[in-house]
This record gives structure tokens, C-alpha cells and sequence, in this order.
């Protein structure tokens, strides 16, 4: 088997029995997209409207909070250094481990989004949407805030600095995300901001894996 | 001159608040910086040279 | 054509440039003064009232420059930190190091002018107008910058870590700003200008770009200043520091 199936395998089996980890990041969107309606006042119409900012800040922030999960346990126990050792790209073994890091902290928001919206009364089609652009955006952050995340490594209070680093670097997945939602519900179509979105998540895809894996040498040198 | 009046010049028109407010801090500001890269200066170069005294005093070669 | 590349080679080590800098710097301060000063006598004597905006308009002689220079200065970390890295010298990452602070100064106090324009004009003290916003993130991407390489100990790291979070900055700076930008424009926000439609008095333009230029031979003669206590400090172990040091002592 090659080294990144190996990878793979290996961080999802790992996850799967730190079970707690990945349902932080669930519980947090949950929480975070049922206390605006308390914050905000029970009208319908409200909350239809702020509905999409509302559910993407939350998968914002929940996503912003398992970052800090991505290199945190390999490094402490050595493995990110062998990677870094090792034969096999790594690059490639950063871009493995993205994956299942979105596997295991930012599809769950994907589904969990349907359930949530509920609580704010979107159509089916808004909620159509929104997975949508949850589907291409999660994924983007989570190729953005792995820079981040190398970045920080090890360093003393990295993850007050590393929502400082990434906040700024997320607006544009915000914008186009929550837009889409929003511009479907105007009435205008939410194709362009989606296929705006699909385009970062191409060019991240691209570009933030060799960029992380820079940035791990640097924190590992 | 397009001022009739010193008073004039520092009511701007009734925006004196803002004006002032705007020229004020952004004067100060840079003040407090040019003040703070002197400060840190002359702080780096205390600190150094007790450093190298206290190494040349444990080494106890002639400073 | 043989002697240039020799010439930038020896003032990309810590101890030339340090020497270049502290001749340098002077004069940077003495220009900066003086054009600042003209600026501000075309700005607050010469320029007449704005129509539209009355005595206010007159913020933008230190809103406007503070903008140009915030983003200026984030280029020019940038390239320090692209240099750094492709070229591997400790120097680049003492620029930039030495930048960020009067960037991160001229980002806040464009965001602070801008609010006490846009009170009187616009009624409130912040408006989400597209400019602003991408200012206040160019805000922290600077606050983002200091803490990290603050945050990191060891001098080599804190400098690759800060050159490689300044270059992912400067890359995604556009892509930010087309989406704040469509951000506003969906949303139908307000927009900041100096003048809506009508052009730009001669005067006003000049006093303009005289405070931008002074603002900008400021951070160049701060920055030289800054990097040359950052030198000290990182190779206070060399000889010449030493040395340097011990002519203090004795002329002190």
C-alpha cells in the first residue's frame, strides 16, 4: 500500500477512537447556530435572513477550532518529523491529511447543516445550497488554516494566534459562501458565488499543500 | 489666506472635532513611535553592554 | 557591470547595513519632514472648501496617505520576506520585521481617520464600505504578522514563519479585496470617496500625494532606524558588535 493510502487510513482509524475530537467540532456549530436565535429574538423573519451569515460563521469558527487538532498530536509524539524524513512527498502526505481532517471535522458540518437550518425556517432549496456551498467551502478552510496551523506549531499560545493568522485569509470562503446562500434566497442565483467557490477550493487544493509543507520545515528545522 | 480668523481655522467649519481629532492622533501616534524606536534602542544597547560586562568580568579577562 | 552584484552583497550583511542605515536614516527624517510640512501648508492654508464635504474633506491629507502607506509598507514586507526566503539572509527578516510596526500604525490610524470622516459625513462611525473593511484586514493581517513572530523564540524560524505568513498574506490581499468588494456592492453599502463625481482641485491632489510621499520617507527613515537596534541585537555576538559596543562604553 502506498504511503498516503497508509496515511489516510491511519489518521481516520485514529480519530475514530479519539472519538471526542471530532464531535467537538459538531457540537460547537450546534451550539454556536442555536444560541444566535436566543442572542437575537425568536422573529422568523429575522432569522430567515441572517440564517446563512449565522450557519457559515458557525462552520467558520467550529472548523477554526479543530485546526489546531491537524499536526498537534504527530508532532508531539514525533511522527511529523519522520514525515518530514521521509521518501514519500510531502506535500502529497500534507495533502493526506487535510483530507481526513475534513473528512472527520468538516463533512460532519456538511450534514449537520440541513438539521440546523431547520431551526431558521430556510427553504429546501436555501438548505440545498448551503450544503453546497459548505461542501466546497469546509474544505477550503481547512487547506487555508492548515498554513496556519504549521505556522504555530509548538509555538506558546498558537490557537489565540492561529484565528488571528487565518481570520483575515477566510473572508473571501465567508463572502462567497454565506453570498451564495443569500443571493439564491434574492432570487438571483447562487451559480456565481459557487462557482467562485470552486474555484478557490481549486487553486487552494493547488497551492496550500506545498505552501503548509514549507511551512512545516520551517517550524520542524 | 482662506481664513478670516484664527477661530475659523480651528472650528473647520464646525468639523473641528473630526479634523483635529484626525490630525491630532495621527501627529501623536507618530510621536509615540519615533519616541518608542529610541526608547528600544537605548534600551538594547544598556542591556548589551551589561551583558558583555558581565562576561568579560566572569571571564575575567581585561575589559 | 561586474562591481553590482558585489555592491548589494556586501550591504546584505547585518554589519554594512547597519552602517549604510545610520547614514541613511537622517536624511529620510529631514525629507520627511519638510514635504510634510508643505503638504500641510497647501492642505489646511492653500486648498479651498470642498463643496460637497465642507471643512471635513481635509482628513483625507492624513486618511488617504495612511492607507497608501499601510499597503505600500505590506508590499514592501513582502518582498523582504520573498528575498528572505529565496535568498536565505537574516537580513530580509529584520526588514520586515522592522516594517510591520509603522505598517500596522499607518492600518490603524487609516481606520481611525476613517471613522472620524465618516461620522460627520455619513453618520456613523464605521461604515462596512468595502475600502474600510479590507483595511481593517489588512489590519490584522499585520497584528497577525507581530504576534507570530513575536510568539516564535528562535530568530531563523520566527523570520522564515513570518516571510512565509507576509507572502501569504500579500497573495491573498486581492482575492480579499474583490470579495469584500462584492461583499459591499451585493449588500449595497456606502462608499467613502472624496469627492462623488466631481474632480479633484489641483491644490487638494497635491497637498495629497506631498503628505503620502512624506508619510512614506517617515516609515523608510523609522524602519532604518528600528532595524538597526534589531541588528544589535542579533548578532550582538559578533565581533564588531562587541567592538561597537566598548567604543560606547568608553565615549559614554
Amino acid at each position: 500500500m502506498n504511503p498516503y493510502m497508509a496515511l489516510l487510513r491511519r489518521d481516520l482509524a485514529l480519530a475514530l477512537r479519539r472519538k471526542n475530537e471530532v464531535l467537538t467540532a459538531m457540537f460547537f456549530f450546534v451550539v454556536v447556530a442555536s444560541l444566535f436565535p436566543v442572542g437575537i429574538g425568536p422573529e422568523m423573519g429575522t432569522l430567515r435572513l441572517i440564517a446563512p451569515g449565522i450557519l457559515w460563521v458557525g462552520a467558520l469558527l467550529a472548523s477554526m477550532l479543530a485546526l489546531g487538532r491537524l499536526f498537534a498530536a504527530d508532532h508531539q509524539d514525533g511522527t511529523l518529523e519522520q514525515m518530514v524524513l521521509s521518501r514519500a512527498s510531502l506535500t502529497g502526505l500534507v495533502a493526506v491529511k487535510i483530507l481526513a481532517h475534513w473528512l472527520l471535522t468538516g463533512l460532519p458540518l456538511v450534514l449537520l447543516a440541513p438539521v440546523l437550518a431547520l431551526q431558521f425556517d430556510l427553504s429546501r432549496d436555501a438548505i440545498a445550497v448551503l450544503m453546497a456551498s459548505l461542501l466546497l467551502g469546509t474544505p477550503l478552510l481547512s487547506l487555508i488554516g492548515s498554513v496556519g496551523a504549521a505556522l504555530t506549531l509548538g509555538v506558546r499560545g498558537a490557537d489565540v494566534l492561529l484565528s488571528l493568522l487565518v481570520l483575515p485569509l477566510y473572508i473571501p470562503a465567508l463572502v462567497f459562501g454565506a453570498g451564495a446562500v443569500q443571493a439564491h434566497t434574492a432570487g438571483l442565483g447562487a451559480s456565481a458565488h459557487l462557482s467562485i467557490l470552486l474555484a478557490m477550493l481549486l487553486v487552494a487544493a493547488l497551492f496550500t499543500p506545498w505552501a503548509c509543507a514549507v511551512a512545516l520545515r520551517i517550524a520542524l528545522e | 489666506m482662506i481664513w478670516n480668523s484664527v477661530s475659523e481655522f480651528w472650528a473647520m467649519g464646525g468639523y473641528g472635532d473630526y479634523v483635529w481629532g484626525s490630525f491630532g492622533v495621527t501627529a501623536l501616534f507618530m510621536a509615540l513611535e519615533v519616541a518608542q524606536v529610541r526608547y528600544e534602542r537605548q534600551q538594547t544597547l544598556q542591556r548589551l553592554r551589561l551583558m558583555q560586562e558581565a562576561q568579560t568580568a566572569a571571564l575575567d579577562l581585561p575589559a | 557591470m561586474n562591481s553590482q552584484p558585489n555592491f548589494w552583497f556586501r550591504y546584505a550583511s547585518p554589519q554594512a547595513f547597519y552602517g549604510l542605515a545610520g547614514r541613511l536614516w537622517p536624511g529620510f527624517a529631514v525629507i520627511a519632514t519638510l514635504l510634510g510640512a508643505w503638504g500641510l501648508w497647501l492642505g489646511l492654508f492653500v486648498a479651498p472648501v470642498d463643496f460637497q464635504q465642507g471643512q471635513a474633506y481635509r482628513i483625507i491629507f492624513v486618511h488617504v496617505p495612511a492607507s497608501w502607506m499601510s499597503m505600500v509598507i505590506y508590499l514592501a514586507m513582502a518582498f523582504w520576506a520573498l528575498l528572505g526566503l529565496t535568498f536565505n539572509t537574516r537580513l530580509s527578516g529584520m526588514m520586515s520585521r522592522a516594517l510591520a510596526p509603522t505598517g500596522a500604525l499607518f492600518a490603524f490610524l487609516s481606520l481611525w481617520t476613517g471613522a472620524l470622516w465618516g461620522k460627520p459625513m455619513w453618520g456613523a462611525w464605521w461604515v462596512w464600505d468595502a475600502r474600510l473593511t479590507s483595511e481593517l484586514i489588512l489590519f490584522f493581517l499585520y497584528l497577525g504578522f507581530i504576534g507570530l513572530t513575536s510568539a516564535i523564540e528562535e530568530p531563523r524560524r520566527s523570520d522564515k514563519a513570518g516571510a512565509l505568513l507576509a507572502l501569504v498574506g500579500a497573495i491573498n490581499v486581492p482575492i480579499i479585496y474583490f470579495s469584500v468588494r462584492w461583499w459591499n456592492t451585493l449588500h449595497q453599502g456606502a462608499s467613502v470617496s472624496v469627492t462623488q463625481g466631481s474632480s479633484m482641485a489641483q491644490t487638494m491632489l497635491s497637498a495629497m500625494l506631498l503628505m503620502a510621499l512624506s508619510f512614506w520617507m517617515y516609515a523608510i527613515a523609522v524602519a532604518l532606524y528600528r532595524v538597526r537596534t534589531l541588528i544589535l541585537e542579533r548578532e550582538r555576538h559578533t565581533h564588531w558588535v562587541t567592538e561597537l559596543l566598548s567604543a560606547k562604553e568608553t565615549a559614554a
